[in-house]
């Protein structure tokens, strides 16, 4: 391959993917409103109830497009249009949107939106502010009441959701803010840390003031004495275009929703799907007074979808391979040509590499939107770096007699590579896609947070219903299809390895 | 014909090949004799086109046949694909292939029933007919081999070495034979260049070396393989 049908054949690639992507964009049918909403489930039973009562209207039909990860994904998703409403908190839009805590009206937030061709409904009635929790026993041992109190323990362990460690208005700040002398914290995902407080293994853990489970899980609210964390009042964020294309829709919305929903409402909604079981829809369904669809009936089981969700695991796997083949091997192709070439690319696809995949998912949305078209760019990249640095690997280190025993037989550049190159260096290749091939399926689970389904969709479920089972129905399958496609490989392999090379692969 | 016109080759501070002249008449053999490092594989690599002299210049009228020490099979391929590549790479139908192989490998005496093995269900004699086969199958003018009989176990050796002279002698072709064995270089009974360090230190017929060596280092390479005079007496 000359350089410059090596340059045309990635182009066209390029190509493909560009007009793919401009192709899903198309696809999405423009009039239904997409109701959008984060992963956990006071924002899945908002939204519902949001989505319910536009399907009342009958105004636009209603596209549900839930658990879009946290507000990095669900508001990137709002902000390129790729959904028209979610439910968020005030004290999210002024801090970690607008970052200018100093906005707090809904007036002075509507005002400084309008720019962005956002606007917020009225509040909704109840806040879900970020508050700390102690263990009852823990609490009346200590005699702890207020966060003020936390500053005679020093010695107490904490776990905090990543999301508030790292903000201002998160542990930071109230760090500073009561002058808290507590240095053991971890990280750990929400819905984790009602376990890890109730079992004992940490004393002190983030929730919000309307976490059904604070109930469940018998815990203690500790008073905000110092007024240090901002209210988080509860409010629709949606494009400026839905009140102006949906009137009725909206003016529906403003009186069946605003002032509402008030904080004990949230609280037995949230404990409804986290304690009792019902389904989102039922909660919903609960709330608007709609008595028959919130018949305590057993849960839509989700686990019945794992069939669904397999194959569509299995796609998102497949196809994001195949590109990251189509990609990558032509890429490590041209750095074992040229030498400094090679090491820019094989620097860049590392670099690639080391960008957290949900970050790498957020930085889609504005390219691609959400659902399976981002999900699949995504896990296309992340499959890159094993597939160039093998291909790059393996040919590079040929044996150099036989590469030039080919040069000297004038074989053709096609014909060196299809005879001699690609079938020699076989077996460091296969690994290289093999090794892709098992990531992407682990890594194709965080899909779920921009909406491209597959077995992260059971993950990202369970993990915000706190549901243990249902986690567990989305890894387990994870897992075997990992186990299968390490089987499917060696079997692969037999067919893509010449025979007298593959003993070579146990002592290479 | 095959002729080097003073050329020269360094690597970074190394001269590899210094100013070297040579030439190998149509149909004649030529060995190439020196040490290990003495420059003998890099003139074949700078005939081949694989490396690019510094100076100097390299003519070669027609195409040239390979063989190297360890026969360079590519291991994927059996005997039979790893000889026909050359062919194949020209588009030769099969049937044709198969007919010039049949004649190569009576030629090189070669068992057609280990044409369908892979190189490594083969001997280190097999391989280098196959290698050699490889070599003559678009029946190039020019042939040049690197030390071909170098990995051979001795009795293979020996065998290989009668047969190449034969062979050598009835295809008529244009050899440049590199070795450091100095009763290999006997045996072909043709004109040796001695290199050392690059540089030609003599040329001519075996006679011409040991009885009227050039320099001292001559008579010094010549003297270190002979086996001592007591040993030869046993055999």
């Amino acid at each position: 391959m000359t350089p410059r049908r090596a340059g045309a054949f990635i182009i066209g690639l390029t190509v493909v993917g560009i007009a793919l992507a401009m192709f899903g964009r198309a696809a999405a049918p423009a009039t239904p409103v997409r109701v959008g909403s984060k992963s956990f489930t006071e924002s899945y039973v908002v939204a519902e109830i949001v989505a319910r009562v536009i399907e009342e209207v009958a105004e636009a039909s209603v596209e549900r497009r839930f658990g879009l990860g946290g507000t990095g994904i669900a508001f990137g998703a709002l902000a390129s249009g790729e959904i028209d409403v979610y439910p968020e908190y005030t004290g999210t839009i002024s801090r970690a949107i607008l970052k200018d805590a100093s906005v707090t009206t809904i007036d002075a937030l509507r005002s400084r939106l309008r720019p962005l061709g956002l606007t917020i409904s009225d509040p909704l009635g109840f806040a879900n502010t970020y508050a700390l929790a102690v263990a009852r026993a823990t609490a009346t041992r200590l005699g702890l009441r207020t966060i003020s109190d936390l500053a005679r323990h020093p010695g107490l362990t904490a776990a905090f959701d990543p999301g508030f460690i790292d903000r201002d208005d998160g542990w930071r700040g109230l760090r500073r803010h009561y002058g808290l002398p507590l240095t053991r914290v971890t990280g750990m995902e929400h819905a984790l840390t009602y376990q890890a407080v109730a079992s004992g293994h940490v004393d002190v853990i983030d929730v919000f003031s309307t976490d059904g489970q604070l109930e469940r899980y018998d815990l203690v609210v500790l008073e905000d004495d110092r007024h240090f964390f901002p209210e988080y009042a509860a409010v629709l964020l949606a494009r400026a275009s839905l009140p102006e294309r949906l009137p009725r829709t909206w003016s529906a919305l403003r009186e069946r929703l605003a002032g509402r929903i008030d904080r004990l409402t949230m609280v037995r909604l949230n404990a409804a799907v986290e304690l009792d079981h019902r389904t989102f829809a039922q909660a919903a369904a609960t709330f608007l007074g709609d008595r028959d669809a919130a018949q305590p009936a057993r849960r839509h089981d989700l686990i019945g979808d794992v069939g669904r969700l397999t194959l569509e695991h299995l796609a998102l796997v497949a196809v994001s391979l195949a590109v990251a083949v189509a990609i990558g091997l032509p890429l490590g192709l041209v750095a074992a040509r040229h030498r400094v070439v090679g090491q820019v690319e094989l620097m860049s696809v590392g670099v690639l590499q080391t960008i957290p995949a949900l970050a790498l998912l957020a930085f889609m949305i504005p390219l691609f939107g959400i659902g399976k078209l981002p999900a699949l760019v995504a896990l296309s990249l992340y499959a890159l770096l094993p597939i160039v640095r093998n291909t790059y690997a393996g040919v590079s280190s040929l044996d150099r007699q036989l590469v030039d025993m080919a040069a000297v037989m004038q074989l053709g550049r096609w014909q060196r590579l299809a005879w001699i190159e690609l079938p020699l260096a076989s077996v460091t290749i296969m690994a290289g896609i093999k090794t892709a091939a098992v990531l992407t399926v682990g890594t194709a689970t965080l899909a779920a947070f921009i909406g491209g389904g597959g077995y992260g969709t059971l993950i990202v479920t369970g993990l915000a219903l706190n549901d243990v089972r249902m986690i567990l129905a989305g890894a387990i399958p994870a897992a075997l299809m990992a186990l299968a496609i390490h089987v499917a490989f060696e079997a692969l392999d037999r067919l893509v390895v010449p025979r007298p090379l593959r003993g070579a692969r146990d002592t290479a | 014909m095959l002729a080097l016109r003073d050329v020269t080759k360094t690597f970074g501070a190394r001269v590899a090949v210094d100013h070297v002249s040579l030439t190998v008449a149509r149909g004649t053999t030529r060995i190439l004799l020196g040490s290990s490092g003495s420059g003998k594989s890099t003139i074949l690599r700078l005939i081949l086109g694989l490396l690019r002299p510094d100076h100097g210049e390299i003519s070669v009228d027609g195409g040239m046949g390979y063989v190297v020490q360890e026969g360079a099979l590519y291991p994927h391929l059996t005997a039979r694909q790893n000889a026909t590549l050359p062919a194949r790479a020209q588009e030769w139908s099969t049937a044709r292939m198969a007919e010039r192989l049949d004649v190569l490998a009576k030629l090189v005496a070669l068992d057609p029933d280990l044409l369908d093995l892979y190189p490594a269900e083969l001997s280190g004699g097999q391989r280098q007919r196959v290698g050699l086969a490889r070599a003559l199958m678009l029946d190039p003018p020019v042939l040049l081999l690197d030390e071909p009989l170098g990995a051979l176990d001795p009795i293979s050796r020996a065998e290989l070495q009668t047969h190449l002279v034969a062979i050598f002698r009835e295809l008529g072709k244009t050899v440049l034979f590199v070795t450091h064995d100095v009763r290999e270089a006997f045996l072909f009974g043709s004109t040796i260049t001695l290199l050392d360090n690059g540089r030609v230190v003599q040329e001519g017929t075996f006679e011409d070396l040991a009885r009227r060596p050039a320099e001292r280092y001559v008579a010094e390479f010549l003297r270190a393989q002979v086996p001592p005079p007591d040993m030869t007496a046993y055999l």
